[in-house]
């Protein structure tokens, strides 16, 4: 066995998970597995209590209410794959989870893991930016929102409190007939992206972006909001030259650099994905004359 | 040391035991149950070795704990033949293919390719490689696998019209 030894503890509601957050000493919650279960592998983590969330049903849904994709924290990536809702009125999504591991990491792998790992290279991670996704926080003073924005406390660090879980996401869904692009360079099938590109367009009766979001996965410690090239994009007519002239800026961004690739190689990544991702979006607009 | 007593069908045998709770699966499939057919490589869920269905969906063994298998339904590459004296359709195509050479990762890509091409009968070559992308090969190059995989679906399409 690899794992080290640890108490093990598999509630079944919400509650009695935040109960147990609030009173074990070096607690962690284990969700899909995907990232945990290495770390545990590896001896890298060495908690004394393992909260296992995989029977809390509750946490597994999959919904549209109010304009908006509603996902629990404990649905499958799979789920997400195979979801008609998903693919239909929320493209970039199901996009990008066909990037996110392989098959079987996909059939364990949760959205509330993904989100709370916070790898900065996540698709998941960078699709909840892109839509200005809101989080649910619970702990033992009840629920609260948080605009995804605000999630990332530092790098692969999430803004919760030591007694509260993420329970749920809330994604924003954008008019039908939107464009749509996920793009992203990784050595490999199914790696963490070196960088990645998320862009939705939206495109108004006289041909003018209307509204326009880029994000940049993987470059920075979290993933990025590129607002002066979504500034540079609304209220102009969509054209190759537009697209190249406003990701200028995605190409100057403060990127880190690691073991596989230096930062100006990330930099260089950045403009060129985010340029490729809006041409990609912009072809797939409903009705585009 | 913290244990439990789960009870798991592993290849259609219901079976007991008493596990620690930081086993995993792919540990307590070898250790306790005798079953080394499911192959650990990594046991940091890069390499897809330890590739096992459960409930019917392709996991890695290694990033699961047995705990968790409770109740639950595991197939490993022991269970896939229909009997001791017969391959299953997926292994006969391998063999004939050149699917393997040293067949350790054989099993792993056997059990993936089975959820598969349950999902997707008659694939292209092009998903059957993003299918098999979890799985670590060594020595085929994938070519030979890939063709099995294809060569698979069309004798497995075959029987299901026979």
């Amino acid at each position: 066995m690899k794992p080290p030894p640890f108490h093990y503890h598999d509630p079944e509601t919400v509650a009695e998970a935040v109960a147990l957050l609030g009173c074990l000493e070096n607690p962690k919650l284990l969700a899909g597995g995907q990232s945990l279960m290495p770390m545990l592998n590896m001896r890298y983590v060495l908690p004394d209590h393992v909260i296992d969330l995989n029977r809390v049903k509750a946490l597994s849904y999959l919904r549209e209410s109010g304009g908006a994709l509603e996902i629990g924290a404990m649905t499958r990536q799979r789920d997400i794959e195979f979801s008609d809702l998903v693919r239909n009125r929320c493209p970039l999504m199901h996009e990008a989870i066909l990037q996110v591991g392989h098959r079987q990491t996909r059939n364990r792998g949760t959205l509330g893991g993904s989100l709370c790992q916070l790898d900065p290279a996540a698709e998941l991670v960078t699709v909840a930016a892109a839509l200005d996704a809101t989080v649910t926080l619970t702990g033992p003073k009840g629920r609260r929102e948080l605009s995804f924005a605000g999630f990332p406390a530092g790098y692969m660090t999430p803004a919760l409190e030591p007694d509260e879980m993420l329970t749920g996401a809330r994604f924003p869904l954008w008019a039908k007939g939107h464009g749509h692009a996920f793009v992203e360079f990784s050595r490999r099938h199914g790696d963490f992206a070196v960088v990645s590109a998320a862009a939705l367009l939206e495109v108004g009766a006289s041909g003018k972006i209307t509204r326009a979001s880029v994000t940049i996965g993987g470059a920075t410690p979290a993933p990025i909001r590129a607002r002066e090239a979504e500034r540079a994009l609304v209220g102009n007519a969509a054209s190759s030259t537009l697209f190249r002239d406003a990701c200028e800026s995605c190409g100057k961004i403060e990127a880190v650099g690691d073991v596989h690739a230096p930062a100006s190689y990330r930099r260089h990544l950045a403009g060129v994905l985010a340029r490729r991702a809006l041409e990609k979006a912009h072809a797939r607009i409903e009705g585009r004359k | 040391m913290e244990t439990r007593k789960i009870g798991v069908t592993v290849n259609g045998q219901r079976r007991e035991a008493e596990v620690e709770t930081r086993f995993t699966l792919a540990d307590f499939l070898r250790q306790q149950l005798g079953l080394t057919g499911t192959h650990l490589g990594c046991e940091h869920g890069v390499c897809g070795a330890c590739t096992v269905l459960l409930d019917g969906y392709s996991v890695r063994s290694c990033l699961m704990l047995a705990v968790q298998a409770n109740e639950h339904e595991i197939t490993t590459v022991e269970g896939i033949a229909p009997s001791k004296t017969e391959l299953h359709l997926l292994q006969e195509a391998f063999r004939d293919n050149h699917g393997l050479q040293c067949g350790f990762c054989t099993p792993g890509i056997l059990t993936t390719l089975i959820e598969f091409l349950r999902e997707n009968p008659d694939p292209t070559e092009a998903e059957v490689r993003i299918a098999i992308s979890g799985n670590l090969c060594r020595c085929t190059g994938y070519q030979g696998i890939v063709a099995a995989a294809l060569d698979a679906a069309k004798r497995m399409q075959g029987e299901k019209r026979g």
